[in-house]
């Protein structure tokens, strides 16, 4: 691919605005659990580096670089997901 | 296996979408944490079974120390620790973009994708990966507190961090242009890290929650700016998603600064307006006891507390929520008034509330409080300071004029925790504290609440 496939900021650009008005309605009390969600989210650039972790011909600098890469992202999920759970379940409404 | 692949990156986005949807609130937020893991789960599955791929024995192993790493961190860092693991999260997922971007460019680096797009995605990502990595560290180390949480300034520095910025993006578009220059990558990437610090060491402690949200955003635009270089719709939405909610949080927080990004990454607040207190020393400061307190909260129909990061930092949140156990009980209804600034990240109070058992309904935002206070009988701030500064709404020279304020002063009574007359983060005299209906109390947080809790509990019996 040598130039820039529109799809890809099309995509980029809805994904965007579904995002801001998403967030827009999340309550301010819930910031920080939105944050370790999204940042838990984000780790799915796992994908990528299972790509080339994994991928045929890849090299041992594509490998070791992925290696890390796969072990950053695995951090950043399982721990983000869980904590953001572990916030949520301690806001409990009255009489509970 | 193949035909699977584009529609795992469809029902992962669709679940990542409605996982943030979920978030609105507390009561359907937990169902959004399920949607995103099993969004991800359905992901990695897509990765895997990809018909390219032909080796797992390292892919497993990073996986299995990577949950080895992320699970009893996850169990048990306490939730005053939030805000470090935020920042040192951002860092762990900036990394893995830098990473995957270092991969492809070595995988590009042939003289026929000279210019190409891909090399001009990758180059920016990793622009910006790197930059989040090493930014979101200094934040973690000034947050642990490892290194000072004051704003580190020299001579020339923006002058320098200008430089290293250009040099960085000047290196990257050579690198686009001829990426054959394998050994200028180095120094592009050490470049991009180096910027990094530059950005945060300047920045202060109270304004840890922009740079936070803004770091948050650059994470998921990086991963963005991957999805564009592979090929990766999925990557593509989940980085804007990631990226919108950073960039939505740090405007929210710029406004109740009212302050702009650049003033807050350039600013280098807090270093120069020290030192505009002092002079007026013949102001009376009323100082009252923890029974004293505790008599008038007894005897109010209702009470705003205002918590702030001297709450977090005495980790007084437990007594707090005693307080307001004592009061409740005695049939006063009692408020927390949260500023979005209040603490180290946004959100930051309501989390050390909510686990000290406050029910979410007690938790204000600023815009709904203030009209509440006028009617209040008694506000009680608790380590806030410059988020209940009134020289904010009446003095236009002061240094955070304009900035919006909880209105403490409003109250028919204030009481403000404090453990000495020093003036907050940003420098400032504070004139609530000079107030004819405000009353000081001296001393350590947790043990002052503490205190009148217990005065409440069973001191105060005979009044009622």
């Amino acid at each position: 691919m040598t130039a820039l496939n529109p799809d890809y900021l099309f995509v980029f650009i809805l994904a965007a605005f579904v995002g801001f008005q998403l967030i827009k309605k999340v309550s301010p009390l819930l910031h920080s659990p939105l944050m370790s969600l999204t940042n838990a989210i984000a780790a799915v650039v796992i994908v990528g580096a299972i790509t080339i972790t994994g991928e045929e011909g890849a090299t041992p600098l594509a490998k070791t670089l992925g290696f890390v890469a796969v072990f950053c992202a695995t951090v950043n999920l399982v721990s983000g997901f869980m904590i953001t759970d572990r916030m949520l379940k301690m806001f409990k409404p009255r009489g509970k | 296996m193949d035909a699977f692949v584009p529609f795992a990156a469809i029902a992962a986005s669709t679940l990542f979408i409605l996982s943030l949807m979920w978030m609105s609130h507390p009561s359907t937020a937990r169902r959004g944490v399920r949607a995103g893991e099993i969004g991800m789960l359905i992901a990695i599955i897509g990765a895997l079974v990809h018909h390219e791929m032909v080796d797992y024995t390292l892919i497993i192993i990073a996986m299995i120390a990577g949950a080895a790493a992320g699970i009893p961190m996850a169990l048990l860092m306490p939730m005053t620790a939030i805000p470090q693991r935020t920042a040192i999260s951002h860092a762990f997922g900036a990394l893995a973009v830098g990473l995957i971007g270092a991969a492809e460019y070595y995988k590009h680096a042939h003289a026929e994708y000279a210019g190409s797009f891909v090399l001009w995605a990758l180059m920016f990502e990793m622009l910006l990966g790197f930059l989040t990595c090493t930014a979101s560290v200094i934040a973690f180390a000034k947050l642990q507190e490892l290194m000072g949480s004051r704003p580190v300034s020299f001579p020339g520095q923006r002058i320098v961090n200008g430089a290293v910025a250009l040099a960085a993006v000047v290196i990257g578009v050579m690198l686009a242009i001829d990426p054959t220059q394998t050994y200028l990558f180095p120094v592009f990437v050490a470049l991009a890290l180096l910027f990094g610090i530059l950005l945060v060491i300047p920045i202060g402690g109270a304004d840890m929650p922009t740079v936070i949200a803004l770091l948050n955003s650059y994470a998921g635009l990086a991963a963005s700016a991957m999805g564009f270089a592979l090929g990766n719709k999925l990557l593509i939405v989940a980085g804007a998603l990631d990226g919108a909610s950073g960039f939505i949080l740090a405007v929210i927080m710029c406004k109740a600064m009212n302050r702009s990004f650049a003033n807050v990454m350039f600013g280098g607040f807090g270093a120069v307006v020290a030192g505009a207190a002092g002079g007026k020393d013949d102001r009376v400061v009323r100082s009252a006891s923890a029974e004293e307190a505790a008599m008038q909260l007894e005897n109010a129909s209702s009470v705003v507390i205002i918590p702030g990061y001297g709450m977090a930092v005495a980790q007084a949140q437990h007594k707090v929520s005693e307080l307001y156990q004592a009061l409740t009980k005695k049939g006063v209804d009692v408020k927390f008034a949260i500023h979005p600034v209040a603490g180290r990240m946004p959100g930051h109070m309501n989390v050390l509330l909510a686990e000290a058992n406050v029910p979410y309904e007690q938790l204000v935002d600023l815009d709904d409080i203030n009209p509440e206070l006028p009617q209040a009988d008694v506000a009680v701030i608790i380590g806030a300071n410059d988020t209940v500064n009134p020289s904010a709404r009446d003095d236009p020279q002061s240094a955070i004029a304009g900035m919006p304020i909880i209105e403490a002063d409003r109250a028919k009574s204030v009481f403000v925790i404090k453990r000495s007359m020093n003036a907050g983060f940003a420098g400032i005299d504070n004139p609530i504290y000079y107030n004819s209906n405000t009353q000081m109390l001296f001393g350590d947080a947790k043990d002052m609440v503490g205190s009148i809790a217990k005065e409440l509990a069973g001191g105060g019996s005979g009044l009622h």
